[in-house]
């Protein structure tokens, strides 16, 4: 078996006959089995396929991009499951970024932050109150609703407004550290979505436990953005973005220094890295990619109402970083992409299986238990299995492998050589 | 001329003195020792001097420019580094990324540079790179670039916070026991190191150890720490002969004996 991967590693026409034969496969099946949510799932896979091949980064990226922008809406639009695949996507989409966002705090700077979707719930509710009439109970001058072409502003304001409130939030904050820092982290997360529940008296800004409903759709070029196939392609662009943001501060110094922060505060600091205003730039960084999010999330569902941002949804944000590997950027795209696809399809599937099975008289499952109400219980089991058996996550992080040659001067390069050689043996005697 | 001047300095945890009324003078381009038995305050001392603890009174300059009150990293921006008696290296990181933690000052991509990628930047960060190797050729690590920090054999991990230390292009070097744990001949490496950088990159050392071999053959000015207090200074063979540091290091009696 190992033989054979090697071969594979080896050999890179035989890879690209693989992923190419793959995705041809998996999209016709997708073409023509249009339920088979299977054949959906395949053809997203195909991405974590391409992902373990050895071509280089652009070839990845190329075809990655031909996949998403171009094959998978062409196989899933051909029947009548064509949206709601839109939708899974789409979701998929904003909960990756959002914890890409995550990691960058937990992950890259070592900060445990209970309290994200905070971010989250600042960017929806900041297009939620201009994009709706709401605005007009308390703005002296302007006419509301905002028309959908602000929403592309919007996305910039959410996420400048989601920095802001990350920089707000993490001033007080970074005085703790730690266990201490969860659950002060915690209480933010719940005094942001307590104060949106309540916050329609005096001044009636975000409607309280009504929520803001009808949001306008984004609007380009006179075109209304109302289909998830349509917000899907505004993902598909932000996540872009985020990734090669991500991946670019990374393997930065900004990256270096969340690193050193996280591994020795003491370290870090003499070496002359500033602790607050490192910790602040990830707090800002992460909450920055959640409030860009949000205004996308407001937009498509077109109703904002303060039940979508509860602790279990930074639980769950939460839970897609450690199960992808804590500081991995492929490893949380494919942590968020599982749990996410397994709470909105392969729970869902499962629960109208089994009522479709009570409803035959089969078996009879009492509602209590139906796999749709054990998320708990399902995030709960994975995050004991994975601190117990694999802490580093399904793709752990890795570090930069730098090229000897680009590294040494030209000109020493011979006598560099000898003095490695003679390294190594006495590494061997000792 | 000396680079670094200290003053009464006086360090109090609660009741505990750490330490009292320290006066010392470092030249520059010395190199420096302190010792004394442990518990004597000596870890305490380079901890007030990097800016870790706050002096509850006295005075430290350097250049003749008051470093008290600074954090930690604005004493690292003025010119002194540290290295630390119980290993603090990044250890999920690589060795050569340890090192370029230590040249953050010097970096100047920001955070919109890094995201757009711009050439500045990019120019940057493989300029980085290639001092962070040349330094690690320096300390003798360069075959270790690519391994994760906490893989390294122990006396490699002391050199690693040497590489790091210097990445940060100090003036003054504290090193807290750079040889513990150390066999003899990563011992008389590391003497070998300690002088070609005071030589080689204009620097001012100072070091705490508990190996007088190297303290006594290394250092042209010592200093002895004593609960908290300084009871003597001065070259080595002025130390070597000094009874209060005989008592202090062996007890009463063998201060007589030996007198």
């Amino acid at each position: 078996m190992k033989n054979w991967l090697h071969t594979i590693q080896q050999n890179k026409r035989l890879q690209a006959l693989i992923v190419g034969l793959y995705i041809v496969v998996t999209f016709f099946s997708l073409y023509l089995a249009q339920k088979s949510v299977v054949a959906f799932l395949l053809l997203l896979s195909s991405l974590l396929l391409l992902y373990f091949t050895t071509f280089s980064n652009r070839v990845k990226w190329l075809i990655g991009g031909l996949v998403m922008v171009v094959l998978l809406p062409l196989a899933a639009s051909q029947g009548e499951a064509y949206q709601s695949y839109m939708e899974v996507a789409t979701l998929v989409g904003i909960y990756i970024a959002m914890a890409l966002g995550l990691n960058i705090v937990v992950g890259m700077a070592g900060l445990l932050d209970l309290g994200f979707v905070a971010f989250f719930a600042l960017g929806a509710y900041t297009y939620g109150i201009f994009a709706t009439g709401q605005a007009n109970n308390f703005m002296p001058f302007g006419h509301y609703p905002l028309s959908g072409e602000s929403f592309w502003v919007f996305i910039f304001i959410g996420c400048f407004v989601a920095a802001l409130f990350g920089i707000l939030l993490g001033v007080p904050v970074l005085r703790v550290k730690g266990d201490y820092l969860a659950i002060v982290t915690l209480g933010f997360g719940e005094i942001i979505r307590i104060i949106f529940n309540n916050l329609d008296k005096p001044v009636n800004i975000t409607n309280g436990a009504m929520g803001l409903a009808s949001v306008q759709p984004p609007r380009l070029f006179g075109i209304d953005f109302m289909y998830p196939s349509q917000f899907y392609y505004i993902v598909l662009v932000i996540l872009i973005a985020v990734i090669f943001a991500v991946r670019r501060l990374e393997f930065s110094k900004i990256g270096r220094a969340w690193k050193a922060v996280r591994e020795n505060e003491i370290a870090a600091q003499a070496m002359g890295i500033h602790l607050v205003k490192t910790k602040l730039m990830a707090f800002a960084v992460g909450a920055s990619f959640s409030g860009m999010m949000g205004v996308v999330f407001a937009a498509k569902q077109t109703f904002v109402d303060p039940t979508s941002f509860t602790l279990l949804e930074s639980i769950t944000i939460l839970v897609m970083v450690i199960l992808g590997g804590m500081g991995s950027v492929p490893g949380v795209i494919l942590g968020a992409a599982l749990v996410t696809i397994l709470n909105l399809q392969v729970l869902t599937e499962l629960t109208n299986w089994l009522n479709q099975l009570s409803l035959n008289g089969v078996i009879s499952v009492p509602d209590a238990l139906s796999p749709a109400k054990m998320q708990r219980f399902i995030f709960g089991i994975i995050l004991i299995l994975f601190a117990l058996y694999r802490p580093q996550g399904l793709l752990p992080a890795k570090n930069p492998v730098f090229n000897e040659k680009e590294l040494k001067d030209t000109d020493k390069l011979v006598n560099a050589g000898v003095q490695k050689e003679a390294t190594q043996h006495v590494h061997l005697d000792s | 001329m000396s680079i670094l001047t200290v003053k009464n300095l006086t360090k109090q945890f609660g009741g505990l003195v750490a330490n009292s009324n320290i006066d010392m003078e470092v030249q520059k381009g010395s190199i420096t020792a302190v010792i004394g038995p442990n518990g004597a305050g000596k870890t305490t001392f380079f901890n007030m001097v990097t800016g870790v603890y706050q002096p509850t009174s006295g005075e430290i300059l350097l250049n003749n420019e008051s470093i008290v009150g600074l954090k930690p990293h604005q004493v690292t921006k003025k010119g002194i580094a540290r290295t630390f008696q119980n290993i603090r290296l990044f250890g999920a990181i690589t060795v050569l990324e340890n090192v370029m933690v230590g040249m953050h000052n010097h970096l100047h991509g920001g955070l919109f540079g890094t995201i757009l990628n711009l050439p500045r930047v990019r120019k940057e960060e493989k300029e980085a790179r290639r001092e962070a190797y040349r330094l690690l050729e320096y300390v003798g690590l360069e075959s270790f670039f690519n391994e994760e920090a906490r893989n390294l054999p122990y006396g490699a991990q002391r050199k690693l916070e040497i590489a790091r230390a210097l990445a940060t292009k100090p003036k003054v070097l504290l090193l807290d026991e750079p040889a513990a744990g150390m066999n003899p001949k990563e011992t008389s490496e590391l003497t070998k190191l300690i002088y070609n950088m005071r030589e080689e990159l204009d620097l001012t050392i100072i070091l705490i150890e508990h190996d007088m071999k190297l303290v006594m053959e290394i250092s042209e000015h010592i200093v002895v720490l004593d609960h908290g207090e300084k009871i003597a200074e001065g070259t080595p063979d002025e130390i070597r002969n000094n009874e209060k540091v005989i008592e202090a290091y062996l007890g009463k009696g063998a201060a007589t004996t030996a007198s």
